[in-house]
């Protein structure tokens, strides 16, 4: 299969609510990225834009939208949106341009803005449940996540104390993250003492509504090697979805996130994903869902997950450093941004770059993973040096 | 590259900034309306939903009963075969203590959304739905709960027939 290079990376601040319209904000992230990696636009041969529901923005056809920032002008582009799992998705799109031969260069750019929807963005995801069988009885977006949590916890017999270190952990490593949202030095009693929203979700245990954009530049072999003195390569790409009748399975575990991992593991050769991933990136929308992806990436046992992060396997200067970046909980969740901002994540660690975020010890491998649609859409990239 | 870069683009705003006209902004309210058709199962789920009833679809190639029903197997992607009525008993599978509305606007009365695994569906199958008559604390997974439904006249062809699912012993 053909070779597939991140040459560049870059992202903007996150925030709850930016100057800069969406537009303005993908070019930055764009600018940033092709400044990185040393080229220019024209040097660019197809777009890839994701961004999550149309509805944050108000603004129909968001891809067409977001375009100008985004480079996407007069080239083949295209808009690509698996709801949450999209930052993950999108590098994916720009992997099978390269990976078919026909582009040897493609600007991946993700954004959100949730400001602009008011009272509050989580008003955009009630359209998400079944508008006969489950909008009746008044869902929010909250209920799907307390429910799979409740599972989750109930089945391994996990504590809310043992999962608000995961909180603890990321808003932490955020402290050490120029674009974050919301680092923090805090204690696990501060997330328990947090305001209850949705039994057993606190406050504090979920991830920010921001705005922000991030950006890569992704090239094929040849162009790598001629242009970057340090590619990062797509070693492995996953993806995988699983049913919408999201009550007649078992929340307890990411089943479709494992077929996901499985898909990439097997493109990139590895057989023992413990041993040979130095970095992990989980979706990290809730603290709990980072336990609950890292089991489904097979990183660990099932109902394990929690475990090591209380015995700080899970820090960055521990065996299986998990969102050094300090993730969505930290950084902040501008929901396609998000994901894409672990792929920048991975490319600044693996080449050093990562400044006071550096994971010791020169990784040479990580994974990125984002999670959305109806809770059942897993997106995976490996990348190496 | 992010050792290399002092300053990062994006510019906070503040919430005074928008309440005291520092930065303008434009207000739009759509104004979008919609009437969804029930589809083929779902249109006879609620008309049995008004009838006191819950009722099912089986496919005999996965041997499954399926509910909320629908008119092709998604698994064997073959029709569907028949209606099987299912008790209005089940499990709760899972469960939330929600004390806030979509927009974080605290509720007087937390509710109890739940996944219930409905009685002679096949196992895992389960659907969202409320408890009730019940004190939060009580509440566990693996509880039996039986229908609360809406008295005959009142009842609409709607998930909302059924009020809520309360404790329930077999007897």
């Amino acid at each position: 299969m053909a070779k597939v290079a991140v040459v560049g990376a870059g992202m903007t601040r996150f925030v709850r609510r930016a100057q800069e319209t969406g537009r303005e904000l993908s070019w930055q992230a764009a600018k940033m990225a092709l400044d990185a990696a040393g080229l220019r636009l024209k040097d660019v041969d197809a777009v890839v834009i994701g961004s999550a529901p149309d509805a944050f923005d108000g603004v129909h056809m968001k891809g067409e939208y977001l375009a100008d920032g985004s480079g996407g002008w007069c080239k083949p582009t295209l808009r690509c949106y698996v709801g949450g799992g999209t930052g993950v998705f999108a590098p994916i799109q720009a992997w099978y341009h390269i990976a078919s031969g026909r582009f040897d260069t493609v600007l991946v750019v993700c954004e959100e803005k949730m400001s602009s929807c008011h009272p509050h963005p989580q008003g955009a995801f009630l359209t998400i449940f079944d508008h006969t069988t489950e909008r009746a009885l008044g869902p929010n977006l909250l209920w799907i996540f307390a429910l799979e949590m409740n599972r989750y916890m109930t089945v391994h017999g996990i504590t809310k104390r043992e999962i608000a270190e995961v909180a603890v952990k990321n808003k932490r490593n955020a402290l050490d993250h120029p674009c974050a949202q919301l680092g923090a030095n805090l204690t696990v009693d501060d997330v328990l003492a947090s305001e209850e929203l949705a039994w057993p979700v606190n406050r504090l245990d979920v991830s920010p509504a921001s705005d922000g954009a991030a950006a890569v530049v992704m090239c094929s072999e040849h162009v790598a090697k001629r242009t970057s003195p340090q590619p990062v390569w797509l070693e492995g790409v996953g993806w995988h979805l699983d049913t919408a009748y999201w009550t007649n399975r078992d929340l307890y575990y990411p089943q479709y996130l494992e077929y996901a991992a499985r898909m990439a593991y097997d493109m990139a050769g590895i057989k023992e994903p413990r041993k040979e991933i130095h970095i992990v990136e989980p979706y990290d929308p809730f603290d709990y869902k980072e336990l609950h992806h890292l089991e489904g990436l097979l990183l660990c046992k099932r109902g394990e997950a929690a475990r090591l992060t209380v015995d700080g396997v899970t820090q960055r200067d521990g065996d299986l450093p998990v969102c050094p970046s300090g993730g969505l909980l930290g950084v902040g969740n501008p929901i396609a941004a998000a994901g894409l901002m672990k792929v920048c994540e991975l490319f600044w660690q693996l080449r050093g770059e990562a400044g006071k975020r550096q994971v010791p010890g020169m990784p040479r491998r990580g994974l990125a993973q984002a999670w959305g649609d109806l809770m059942q859409v897993g997106t995976v990239v490996i990348m190496g040096i | 590259m992010t050792v290399n870069i002092k300053q990062w683009p994006g510019t906070a705003l503040a919430t005074r900034d928008l309440e005291q006209g520092h930065v303008l902004t434009v207000k739009y309210k759509p104004r979008a309306e919609y009437a969804w058709d029930a589809g083929v199962a779902i249109a006879r789920y609620l008309e049995e939903l008004k009838a006191g009833r819950l009722i099912a679809r089986s496919c005999k190639q996965c041997d499954r009963i399926l509910i909320p029903p629908r008119m092709f197997c998604e698994e064997c992607f073959r029709p569907t075969d028949s209606w099987v009525y299912v008790e209005d008993t089940g499990t709760v599978n899972t469960f939330s203590i929600c004390h806030v509305r979509w927009d974080v606007v605290r509720l007087d009365q937390p509710q109890l959304p739940a996944v219930i695994h409905v009685d002679g569906a096949s196992p895992g199958m389960g659907i969202l739905h409320l408890l009730g008559e019940v004190a939060p604390e009580e509440v566990y997974i693996g509880m039996k709960v039986k229908a609360v439904w809406e008295e005959a006249s009142r009842r609409q062809g709607s998930i909302t027939d059924i009020r809520h699912w309360k404790p329930w012993k077999e007897e």
